[in-house]
């Protein structure tokens, strides 16, 4: 039984993982594109429709690598976790399947429309079809961070026979977590598709430095990234305030404070130590943790110590330094290429495309830290993920397992390395 | 529970999803098999004959499986437990030809040719994985190697049968030289789905003493003869207008698929797996099946409406070029 658990774990979490990558490009570039679109409709300029057919390139191979890994997701669910189904199927089924028909059936039709479409139907049309499939997007990420919120911070429910079912839809939904993981999700998606316009836009550009279209759009990824970094390190903050109130075993663990106290010092570096119950190495600034968190000078923080049940505290700890530490390069970058951007020097072109990728190691820091942070509960205070796992053989999984390792190390590289590429012709 | 008639709205809703995913999908994958026998302009003009459809195609599938995970929960997990490996087998073939779809075009030197193979190798395992499950299924997931040979079978039938719609669709969406070689194939196709649908037909009585009750005893054996018979028909009308019509050989296929369907369903009710589990006692709680039936309601005409507006526009053959991106 731990076996499964852990490879059940390991091949979601595998799965999820790869899958949140090409969402977290696709919801933030179907906005971009149609931008790109009304631009060319409102200029006629065609250096912005060729703008538009470079990036809805990237778009369409970014969007299929979400589809097919999320098809996968769809059938994980129920074979890697049939105990959440049996407990919350009632509530986080119809959520799913709103999903589907709300936003998969939209985007994927549409996406022919806009892809294939551009000779077939009047410009408004076409418009109009690139709108609904970053509609569609959006929407997706509406009802799937719903769901996930509501694993968080569990709300509008009743128990009959031992299972979940929903008292009221509409608290099911807005859960209190919802607004800002929805909320803190959207900007990421548009900080990772400003980092992956402006990276492969500046890798263009030291092959081809007069390459006109190219500096033009590296000026847009890196002032789009310039406005919503900001907004998002404020989204983040008033995020985590939220997870104070509804998940505190989260943030003592994320802070890497194993003792309630007032005016709690922020952790800066440390290493967390579970058996010791104390940080090694560690480097803090005085009050910082109470300030951040409450506001306050010597405002009250929760230490580990509180908690019956609480998280594992170093990968916690970890991932939201990762997380955060991407955060604050991210704004040095954006805001430091200001003065430079009109005539990008070489080594901002170099920073930039460094920087491609760095919006998918945010988001896979961030949800970590969040997904980490709820442990041992699946469903916070109602089902713990020991209790979801299936009677799926070690060996089935262990076989299933090594296939989506091999088909996503080829899908990834195939991916990554076409993007280059298509960036260089 | 006052709501009896939810679980058998439901169970026609997933019905008619996974008719829809087979016949829709059913084409794109027959069609990435037929591009083992194709010159390289023929393959980029039969990718280009499905690229606008495929997406929203495969979006059938996880709409029957979300349906079946949301409305009968107990069964998904059955199901899905039992069909674990062929599932994760299927699921790597989609994923290759779904990538491959913009990779075949969008990768250079031989990473292209790699992704053409694997184009034609996702859909083929793909096909036969389902063609597995669908096996395995209907013979209630019984243990011992005669069930599994059973199940093999039935995977080749679903290629077969795969192969017949991909055939008809470009006889249907091609011209020329490509879519006299598309007349060979759907003729290779027929024959093939014939001795499928024959041997799936025969064994599953015998496989089955509760199948074999349901369709041999008096007096429905006589209406229900009906359902082969009709099933023959469509057969023959295939085979006369190949060469003749070029929409006839498709719409023939797809009436041998909502046939076979209807067997199926007829076969199954009211088990949602076979001998076990009935539509009723896996269904989920009547509030969280009201809450989304009032949404699909709502949502489903608008799904209907813009997927025949797609087919519409892009309706017409097939012509180089013009479905490049």
């Amino acid at each position: 039984m731990e076996e499964a658990l852990l490879l059940a774990r390991v091949q979601f979490g595998l799965n999820i993982a790869f899958h949140i990558l090409f969402p977290s490009i696709t919801i933030g570039l179907a906005w971009v594109l149609v931008y790109f679109r009304l631009r060319y409709e409102a200029t006629r300029d065609a250096a912005w429709l060729e703008t538009y057919r470079l990036w809805v390139k990237v778009f369409a191979l970014s969007f299929a690598m979400g589809v097919v890994t999320g098809v996968t997701m769809s059938f994980q669910f129920g074979t890697n976790w049939p105990g959440y189904m049996n407990k919350v199927g009632n509530i986080a089924g119809p959520l799913l399947a709103y999903e589907v028909l709300t936003a998969f059936f939209l985007e994927a039709t549409f996406l022919g429309v806009m892809l294939f479409g551009m000779n077939r139907v009047p410009g408004w049309m076409h418009v109009a079809s690139a709108a609904i499939v970053a509609f569609g997007t959006t929407v997706s990420a509406f009802w799937i961070l719903a769901l996930n919120s509501w694993m968080h911070t569990p709300a509008g429910y009743a128990i009959e026979n031992g299972a979940l079912i929903a008292g009221s839809w509409w608290e099911v939904i807005f859960n209190p977590s919802f607004p800002f993981r929805f909320v803190h999700m959207l900007l990421a998606s548009g900080i990772t598709a400003a980092f992956l316009v402006a990276g492969l836009s500046a890798w263009r550009l030291l092959k081809a430095p007069d390459d006109a279209g190219a500096r033009g759009t590296l000026r847009f990824g890196a002032q789009l990234a310039a406005v919503l970094v900001p907004l998002q390190i404020l989204a983040g903050d008033q995020h985590g305030l939220n997870t104070l109130e509804h998940q505190p075993a989260k943030i003592a663990a994320m802070e890497a404070l194993w003792h309630t106290e007032k005016g709690a010092p922020l952790v800066l570096f440390a290493v967390p130590s579970e058996e010791k119950k104390q940080n090694d190495f560690a480097i803090t600034l005085p009050k910082g943790a109470s300030l951040i968190l409450t506001h306050r000078i010597d405002g009250e923080l929760k230490g580990i110590e509180a908690f019956k049940d609480h998280p594992p505290v170093a990968p916690l700890f970890f991932a939201f330094r990762v997380m955060v530490g991407m955060g604050v390069l991210m704004l040095l970058l954006s805001w430091g290429s200001v003065f430079f951007i009109k005539n990008p020097p070489r080594w901002l072109l170099w920073a930039f495309s460094g920087f491609t990728f760095s919006g998918w190691i945010a988001v896979l820091a961030g949800w970590l830290t969040t997904e980490i942070g709820r442990q041992p509960w699946l469903v916070t205070g109602i089902l713990r993920t020991a209790d979801a796992v299936g009677d799926a053989g070690g060996a089935a999984l262990g076989a299933s397992l090594t296939a989506y390792i091999g088909t996503y190390t080829v899908l990834l590289i195939a991916y990554m390395v076409t993007l280059t590429h298509m960036a260089r012709k | 529970m006052n709501a009896e008639w939810l679980p058998l709205v439901f169970a026609a809703l997933m019905g008619l999803a996974i008719l829809a995913y087979v016949v829709l999908d059913g084409y794109d994958l027959g069609v990435g098999m037929l591009m083992a026998g194709a010159e390289r302009a023929e393959q980029d003009l039969m990718v280009a004959s499905i690229g606008p459809f495929w997406d929203a195609n495969e979006t059938w599938l996880v709409l029957g499986i979300g349906l079946l995970l949301v409305a009968f929960p107990a069964a998904h997990g059955v199901v899905l437990g039992a069909l674990y490996l062929p599932v994760a087998a299927m699921l790597v073939g989609l994923m290759l030809r779904g990538v491959a779809f913009e990779l075949r075009i969008k990768a250079e030197g031989w990473h292209r040719e790699l992704w053409n193979w694997l184009f034609w190798a996702g859909s083929t395992l793909a096909s036969f994985a389902q063609g597995l499950m669908l096996g395995r299924y209907i013979t209630g997931f019984a243990p011992g190697f005669g069930y599994w040979l059973f199940a093999v079978a039935v995977g080749a039938s679903l290629c077969g049968g795969y192969v017949l719609l991909g055939a008809t669709w470009l006889i249907l969406r091609t011209e020329g030289a490509l879519q006299q070689k598309a007349i060979a194939w759907a003729r290779w196709g027929l024959m093939w789905v014939a001795l499928g649908v024959a041997l799936v037909s025969l064994a599953t009585p015998l496989a089955s003493e509760t199948v074999r009750h349901k369709w041999f005893d008096f007096p429905q054996v006589f209406y229900l003869m009906l359902l082969p018979a009709a099933t023959l028909a469509a057969g023959g009308w295939i085979w006369i207008s190949l060469g003749k019509s070029d929409w006839k050989p498709f719409a023939g296929a797809v009436a041998i698929y909502v046939l076979a369907f209807a067997g199926l369903a007829y076969s199954l009710f009211p088990y949602v797996v076979l001998d076990r589990l009935t539509l009723w006692q896996a269904a989920a709680h009547p509030s969280a099946l009201k809450f989304l039936l009032a949404g699909a309601a709502i949502v489903l005409p608008f799904i209907l409406g813009y997927t025949v507006y797609v087919y519409r526009l892009f309706g017409g053959k097939t012509r180089a070029g013009v479905y490049e991106h």
